[in-house]
């Protein structure tokens, strides 16, 4: 833990260091965010709800989405860019460094640029909330504590998720040399897919988007409990968690990825 | 200190194609192709040797630093140093060697150069009473005082490899592998990284692989040389032996007519 504070200083002077920089891709990242909740509102001005959810249940999605994405981002931007660290040289110089390699990687890149982000997040996700409180409080004060609970595990779960899909594209990039964009149709595409409740999706993709990469155990199914809707029972709650076995599954992948890597030194 | 037996490592290389058809083949059906990087190669080192470890670009050179520094498995043969097997324990082995790839920093290229430094006192787990010893001493050797509160990517290259230097010997290494360690150097800098390297080898009992495409780094530290091309050990022994039959021509035309004698320039 001291270690990865230190890398995180050495990244937090170094971005200070070009200032202008960080400022202007902080800002982009907001507006970014801003735009896509400007999206939602003008849907929701139009139609009301969406699949029986109303504006502030989606919003309630909306934030934890954007939340998990955006500091996942931030902390485990190294996987994100895994390709550039390879290419560049810099992986060879982690293995001659007598540390784990997932704290190394971890502590090579630290995109603070994506604050901004997390920052509206948090606010769309106070703000549903507040809305929602009446609903998700109702039944007694161990229920409503077990939805906020929900809420939390959701959010986490969601970081796992998309914490696992960076670290599977950067397992693939010991295969292939060059970037590989089709990873970003997971990581991009489910937050932009998780924003809203899979259930207005077709069938093939929830399933898809729920039994290979688990967002779906991360969105609609706990959210009708969190949400207090009647019929809703307890055990989605759990369904967050595995989103942390998705992540475990993925350190495995990076684990032979490391492997073929040193054996086959390319 | 090092022995090493017998080594062998291939690497399969992907055939590229030209045109759009043979692109797509080759994505279906991949071409691969055998490149034998070391055919058997062997040595061994004593502590305290200043070894030049020489040859033409692509004859193993950087494959066997490789394996020498735990991060590349070879195919067959032995490799152990100070008794242990570098890949089967990398952690342990590369706490107790050093690493200057002179192309490649090891610095954090934004901030100033003792944050680095700082941020290797934590990766190495240095306490702090020895870090603070030994960097002082490094630093006053190369005389990178003055450089300290620079960003590494303000610094010439000469600045730049007296620091990498200080970085690559903080942990107090018994073995130091220098990967072309004056390449663009002024003559001042030059000298003064040749200098230390031979005071911290007289002093300390530093052991040395120097690979370097400079002569004149050889001439000036090295008493043994270790010539390899195509994968092969084609010479052990001392500088002056190697270069004996082409001596009057000057070092740089006699090893490469050595090159061209053997066939592998």
């Amino acid at each position: 833990m001291g270690l990865w504070f230190r890398y995180a200083r050495v990244a937090l002077m170094g971005q200070f260091s070009k200032r202008s920089n960080l400022v202007v891709v902080t800002l982009a990242q907001l507006f970014l965010t801003l735009s896509a909740l400007a999206a939602a509102l003008v849907l929701f001005g139009r139609f009301g709800t969406l699949a029986g959810y109303s504006r502030d249940e989606v919003l309630l999605l909306f934030g934890i989405a954007q939340v998990s994405f955006s500091v996942v981002e931030l902390l485990a931007r190294g996987f994100d860019s895994f390709s550039a660290i390879l290419a560049q040289g810099e992986f060879d110089r982690i293995l001659v460094r007598p540390r784990g390699t997932i704290l190394q990687v971890l502590g090579a890149r630290l995109e603070f640029s994506r604050l901004g982000r997390a920052l509206v997040g948090a606010l769309i996700l106070a703000h549903a909330l507040r809305a929602l409180g009446p609903a998700m409080g109702s039944g007694g004060p161990a229920l409503a504590a077990a939805r906020y609970a929900t809420v939390a595990s959701m959010t986490l779960g969601s970081g796992a998720i998309f914490a696992g899909i960076f670290v599977l594209g950067a397992s693939l990039a010991f295969l292939s040399p060059d970037g590989l964009e089709v990873v970003n149709i997971f990581s991009d595409g489910g937050r932009e897919m998780s924003q809203y409740p899979l259930s207005i999706y077709d069938k093939a993709l929830r399933r898809f988007f729920t039994f290979v990469v688990p967002f779906g155990c991360v969105n609609w199914l706990p959210l009708e409990f969190a949400l207090g809707r009647p019929g809703a029972s307890w055990p989605a709650a759990f369904l967050p968690f595995a989103g942390f076995a998705f992540l475990a599954l993925s350190f495995l992948a990076w684990r032979a990825g490391v492997r073929r890597h040193v054996s086959t030194g390319s | 200190m090092i022995e090493i037996r017998e080594l062998r490592k291939s690497y399969r290389i992907r055939e590229r194609r030209a045109g759009p058809g043979a692109a797509l083949a080759s994505l279906v059906r991949p071409a691969w192709r055998e490149v034998e990087a070391l055919a058997g190669v062997s040595f061994s080192l004593s502590p305290g040797e200043i070894v030049g470890y020489i040859g033409p670009n692509g004859a193993g050179k950087s494959t066997t630093i490789k394996v020498m520094s735990g991060i590349l498995v070879p195919d067959s043969g032995v490799c152990v140093i100070k008794g242990r097997v570098p890949w089967k324990e990398r952690k342990a082995h590369v706490a107790g060697i050093g690493a200057v790839f002179g192309q490649r920093t090891q610095l954090w290229w934004d901030v100033p150069v003792a944050e680095s430094f700082e941020l290797l006192r934590a990766i190495y787990r240095i306490e702090r009473g020895t870090f603070r010893k030994r960097h002082d001493e490094l630093v006053e050797a190369l005389g990178a005082g003055g450089l300290l509160g620079s960003p590494a990517r303000s610094l010439s290259l000469g600045q730049r490899m007296r620091c990498e230097l200080v970085a690559s010997l903080l942990h107090g290494p018994d073995l130091l592998f220098l990967d072309e360690p004056t390449i663009g150097l002024d003559a001042v800098s030059k000298l003064a990284v040749r200098d230390f390297i031979a005071r911290e080898n007289r002093e300390r009992g530093l052991t040395v692989i120097l690979t370097t495409h400079d002569v004149h780094d050889i001439e000036a530290l090295a008493t043994r040389v270790i010539l390899i091309g195509r994968g092969s050990i084609l010479f052990d022994g001392g500088f002056s032996e190697l270069l004996a039959p082409h001596r009057e021509k000057g070092v740089e035309r006699a090893l490469a007519e050595l090159y061209g004698e053997l066939g592998i320039a």
